[in-house]
């Protein structure tokens, strides 16, 4: 029989299983970056005069600032002349039919197990997939359009609808807002859009897959949801990235708008490209993503399952500025090899009777680096708030480490905050429980790994837990034994 | 001294009462039973004001005011005294402190002069070693590292020295061995007096074998399904709650 | 760097080595040299530096502070605040006025052979080889602009130095008195340094005279040797406008044990650095600490403990009570090695707001390398426990009483783990005054 250590020895190297790269013909552009590469991608994109002064004035900001250090992740520095800033599938598909649509680019996604074909689209959800910059392809529109519903390309919206995406364009994330999200402002090439109407409730789980394929290329969408008063939606982001040698760049920007009465609901399975076991290639996960609760009684739920990315760097947030609105983000990130993340959650309470909850679970494997950085933010006028926050870490393997770092700034004598974090390792006494109940230890340490994980997997949509359960299962293969 | 009239009571979105009626006169030992969740301890909570709980309908009288109106402090000065089946800790506090706060302010209420220390403590001394508490208790914090024994003691004492007219006792007995059980029995009816009346809120016989009930109701879907004297109490030990379904408000519609 | 804030230290430095420092050996001119040139190439912090970002430390920078005077006052002054601060007549005691040791106020009893407690001036002169090594040994003190200043400055302060074996069992009180006719500073330099199998009880109590502001930046090193035990107590009463800086830093051997209990009542702007390195296996550490700041008073309390070998423990419960427009900030971090397994680490932290225009800022933090570790730590930041309030309620306790009886009790519960009866005593009546139960 093995013992703990042999087996935790052999949890070292675990298999990407999405690095396949998609052999078609890209439209891309020269990497460097600058004012006329700003001006090429929105030309490309025949985006009017307003957004192109927008990119430019984000482009302006960014040269300005510096690459954040605080976080607790190392990486080369990163130069962002070496980089595409726009690489596009040459054959531009129709969007009505995916017929249409390159067939070796549906193989990828069928590769990816992404629901993009019919089979998979009678699971009722609406698919916008964004292959390395632009989207191509959106299913279910018609079904979504009754409703009065509007998803689909970025890039459709700002000629579509281009009042709506001017008043919450950087609404949310100004282009200022950070390093990542003003070279995101300048550069970004496509992602979705999303509008509910008042009181609509959206009939279909919507849901955006992302591909980097390209060599050498970022990707850098945008995301924008509205949820008028009284909506709801679910909303569903999956990602994965080709096996490459270099490091690839993502960083995108987020932006969620509720308003009154409305309910978002935001799930990530981020399985981006982690790198090798020696830490070689692999994606940077640079992103921004936050909520704005603008109107009484509304609410906005991040879930997010992160087992990919070489380094990742994102802190979903949520402004709770109506009264009485709610911001909860739950959360797993798994770290092994070499992978570094420094993530949690940013709630700031602005509005009376607010209420926030953090559940953050982090395993550590291997060298795996895991930090959790939140903060809970009580403004003054935030009468009776409350913030529960749990940060609890699990750590497999003598190399890894498990970090927490939560920020705690209350102005209001009425508000309430509690914050708990614990870290410790899966333990011997449990695995061995389990084996003696029969159980082998892949099994015994995937069952209490799950078990560590619950309280975020029950808040998942149903078919996203399976594929989150999997994900980890696979993430920790070879790490547990 | 008691009277509830069609009270009516939820907690959040659920009710939990639906219509209880019952009077308790000075004197009189009731003890009020029903399977889990069928709103017993949601009746002892109500009366001694918990605001977890919302009263939407009837009223209880007490002593021939509205109970209801009155914050929990000024229940506990006009003479209820609730007995809790979870006592909360208080670390810090000295149970001698609060016991002293607690006499105090309910003096105050009626405008009476204030204990004299030495009287306070003599007639404390007296009341632990009735109930078999060691001295060391006093100066601990309230309830903070008790045991289960420990506490539902603390209560009774409490009770003891407070002197209440309406004391309820919310699942008094749970959690206690048989010679604790019998200690805070014996507390609890030196208390029993012509001017004092006492509700028994248990789910099991067995602390009714040591407090022995003047009357028994058994409640069920927040309802008070049947009363009797004291050998309702053995029947129910005999047949389990189970015979009561015939009795619940939902099988008499099913019946309909 | 921020040139024309550290000038003033720099003149000040000048002055101070043509006077006293003059006649200093070489190797402690050299090391307030050294002390000088790190600070200007540290500068002061400023609170875009992540361990300042939420004290600003402008009161300090913006005031042009001078050498504590050490011969301007009086002796009743001096009489009045000894008073206050005297916990027991039985414990050793240290004075010193304006950073300078007092004599004529200090009182030693019997002391067991070979244990030395004086100031660090005498120390310098009666044995510099020693003292040499404990003061250069500055590895484990941070280097920091703070620390630095105060090197530059290192002039005089308490030493204490208990030999192998050795239980001083009577408590060794330190009293630092600040007495300013104009805007001073003082940089006291303390060594406690604990032999193998020893044991001790210090404490140090901070206090000054009503006058001009002062700015007290302080520095304590502590050495627990292997099998040893102390007991360190710090009660900081700074006058209300007074600005006070501390740090202190400990280094546990192996199977030692160190409690620290921290009470913080005086000053305008205050911050109390402690930092403990667990080095070698089986160690017990426990901070405690209690902040009640009121007014415009700032109180930052910062704690760092490094498990940097397997089999430690550590324990740290902070609360912190504001009231008025009163600022807390506290930053807790555990710090668990590579191969520090089996460490057990525990760390609380709870704030109680009473007013609306308080404020709180708390961080505890974790940074953990290696796997077999239990650590939790825990932040609240909120009002009184509800439940608590509503059973003392049933019993018939008005609510307000209910809620001072639950403030009161939240602060005693530290100041409970005084174990040291006369300086609990003292606590206590602090606490009854400030925060006192009536008499029911």
């Amino acid at each position: 029989m093995p013992t703990e250590n042999a087996l935790l020895k052999e949890y070292s190297e675990r298999e990407y299983e999405h690095g396949f790269v998609t052999d078609i013909e890209a439209d891309a552009i020269a990497p460097g970056l600058s004012e006329d590469i700003v001006r090429l991608i929105s030309s490309k994109k025949d985006e009017p005069e307003w957004l192109l002064e927008w990119r430019l004035k984000a482009y302006r900001h960014w040269l300005t600032l510096e690459e954040p250090q605080w976080q607790n992740v190392h990486y080369p520095p990163i130069d962002y002349q070496a980089a595409v800033y726009y690489s596009a599938p040459k054959q531009k598909p129709l969007l009505n039919s995916l017929d249409e649509v390159d067939p070796a680019l549906l193989e990828t996604y069928e590769k990816l197990g992404i629901p993009l074909e019919e089979q998979k689209a009678l699971a009722g959800v609406a698919v916008d997939a964004i292959f390395d910059s632009v989207s191509v392809a959106t299913t279910y529109r018609e079904t979504l359009e009754k409703e009065g519903v509007i998803f689909g390309p970025f890039s459709d919206a700002v000629h579509k609808y281009p009042e709506l995406v001017k008043k919450y364009l950087g609404s949310v994330v100004p282009s200022s807002d950070n390093f990542f999200a003003a070279l995101n402002s300048a550069v970004f090439s496509d992602g979705s859009f999303c509008y509910i109407p008042k009181g609509v409730r959206c009939p279909l789980e919507l849901s955006t897959y992302f591909r980097i394929n390209a060599q050498n290329t970022g990707q850098f969408e945008r995301t924008l949801i509205i949820a008028e008063e009284g909506s709801y939606v679910s909303y569903l982001e999956g990602c994965t990235a080709p096996k490459r040698d270099e490091n690839q760049l993502h960083a995108a920007v987020v932006e969620l708008v509720a308003m009154k009465d409305a309910q978002i609901k935001y799930s990530t399975v981020q399985n981006w490209y982690p790198g090798d076991a020696e830490g070689k290639g692999g994606i940077y996960n640079f992103v921004t993503k936050r909520g704005v609760c603008r109107g009484e009684n509304s609410k906005i739920s991040w879930t997010q399952v992160e087992t990919g990315s070489a380094i990742t760097w994102k802190y979903p947030s949520v402004i709770l500025q109506g009264d009485n609105s709610v911001g909860e983000f739950y959360s797993v990130a798994v770290t092994a090899n070499r992978q570094q993340a420094d993530t949690g959650s940013k709630m700031i309470h602005i509005g009376k009777n607010t209420k926030s909850t953090i559940i953050s679970k982090g395993i550590s494997a291997g060298r795996g680096q895991n930090n959790y950085r939140g903060l809970v933010k009580i403004q003054k006028g935030a009468t009776n708030a409350r913030n529960f926050s749990q940060c609890d870490s699990l750590l497999i393997g003598d190399r890894c480490g498990a970090h927490t770092f939560p920020y705690i700034e209350v102005r209001n004598a009425s508000a309430k905050v509690e914050h708990e974090a614990s870290t410790s390792k899966v333990g011997e006494d449990q695995i061995y429980y389990c084996r003696q109940r029969g159980l082998p230890t892949e099994d015994a340490v995937n069952m209490i790994v799950n078990g560590f994980c619950k309280e975020v997997y029950d808040v998942l949509p149903m078919e996203f837990a399976l594929e989150a359960r999997k994900l980890l299962s696979v993430s920790l293969e070879g790490s547990v034994g | 001294m008691l009277e509830i009239k069609d009270l009516h009571a939820r907690c959040d979105a659920t009710e939990i009462l639906r219509g209880i009626n019952l009077q308790v006169r000075a004197g009189e030992v009731h003890a009020i039973m029903g399977p889990n969740g069928s709103g017993k301890s949601t009746l002892a909570h109500v009366l001694a004001g918990r605001e977890d709980y919302e009263v939407t309908q009837g009223e209880v009288l007490f002593n021939g005011t509205s109970l209801l109106d009155m914050e929990v402090e000024q229940r506990a000065a006009e003479g209820i005294f609730m007995a809790y089946q979870y006592p909360v800790e208080i670390p810090g506090v000295s149970n001698k402190y609060f016991l002293k706060a607690a006499m105090n302010s309910i003096r105050k209420h009626h405008k009476q002069p204030l204990i004299d220390t030495m009287d306070f403590l003599k007639v404390l001394k007296e009341k632990m070693q009735l109930l078999g508490m060691d001295k060391s208790m006093m100066e601990r914090s309230v309830n903070e590292g008790f045991s289960g024994g420990e506490k539902k003691r603390n209560e009774i004492l409490q009770m003891a020295m407070l002197q209440p007219k309406l004391a309820v006792l919310d699942e008094t007995d749970s959690g206690l061995d048989i010679d604790a059980l019998r200690i805070v029995a014996d507390g609890v009816n030196t208390l029993r007096s012509p001017e004092r009346a006492i509700i028994v809120v248990t789910h099991y016989q067995r602390l009714l074998d040591y407090i022995v009930p003047d009357y028994v109701h058994v409640l069920a879907e927040g309802r008070i399904v049947r009363s009797g004297d004291k050998t309702l109490a053995l029947e129910l030990e005999e047949k389990g709650y189970g015979f009561l379904e015939a009795l619940s408000p939902s099988a008499a519609a099913a019946a309909v | 760097m921020i040139v024309t804030e550290t000038n003033t230290y720099h003149d000040e430095h000048a002055k101070f080595c043509e006077g006293q420092s003059a006649t200093a050996p070489i190797w402690l001119q050299e090391l307030r040299e050294r002390g000088l040139s790190q600070f200007h190439e540290l500068g002061l912090p400023t609170t875009r530096d992540e361990e300042w970002r939420f004290t600003n430390i402008a009161p300090i920078t913006t005031h042009p502070f001078a050498i504590a005077d050490v011969g301007a006052f009086s002796e009743s002054q001096i009489d009045q605040l000894v008073q206050q601060a005297e916990l027991d007549e039985d414990f050793h005691q240290l004075v010193f006025v304006n950073g300078r040791f007092a004599k004529q106020w200090s009182r030693l009893h019997d002391l067991p052979a070979n244990v030395i407690v004086e100031s660090l001036a005498e120390s310098i002169d009666h044995r510099p080889d020693t003292v040499e090594d404990r003061l250069l040994g500055n590895g484990d003190v941070e280097l920091s602009a703070f620390v630095s200043l105060n090197t530059a400055f290192v002039d005089d302060g308490a030493y204490v130095s208990v030999p192998e074996g050795v239980s001083v069992d009577r408590p060794i009180h330190l009293i630092f008195l600040t007495v300013a006719d104009t805007p001073s500073f003082c940089h006291p330099r303390n060594i406690v340094s604990l032999g193998k199998n020893s044991r001790a009880t210090v404490i140090e109590s901070y206090l000054g005279c009503e006058g001009a502001r002062y700015f007290t930046n302080t520095v304590t090193k502590i050495e627990v040797g292997e099998s040893a035990e102390l007991s360190h107590h710090k009660l900081q009463h700074e006058q209300a406008n007074a600005l006070h800086v501390a740090t202190t830093s400990v280094h546990q051997q192996t199977k030692s044990r160190f409690r620290s209990h921290y009470f913080s009542f005086g000053g305008d702007l205050t911050r109390n650095k402690l930092n403990c390195t667990l080095d070698g296996e089986g160690i017990e550490c426990t901070l405690n600490g209690l902040y009640m700041p009121t007014g415009d008073q700032l109180m930052d309390c910062r704690t760092e403990i490094h498990h940097a070998k397997p089999n430690c423990n550590s324990f740290e419960l902070y609360k912190g009570i504001l009231d008025d427009r009163a600022k807390g900030v506290f930053n807790g971090k555990i710090h668990v090695y590579p191969d520090a397994q089996k460490t057990d680490a525990k760390q609380s932290n709870q704030t109680i707001l009473l007013s609306d225009d308080a404020i709180i800022d708390t961080k505890p933090q974790l940074e953990i390398y290696a796997d077999d570790v239990r650590c939790t730590h825990g932040a609240t930041v909120g009002e009184l426990d509800e439940q608590a309030i509503y059973y003392l309620r049933s019993r018939g306790i008005p609510a307000d009483l209910a809620r001072t009886m639950l403030i009161f009790a939240f602060a005693n519960d530290v100041v409970q783990g005084v174990k040291l009866p006369a300086v609990r005593q003292h606590l206590e009546s602090i606490l009854l005054s400030e925060r006192g139960l009536p008499n029911v």
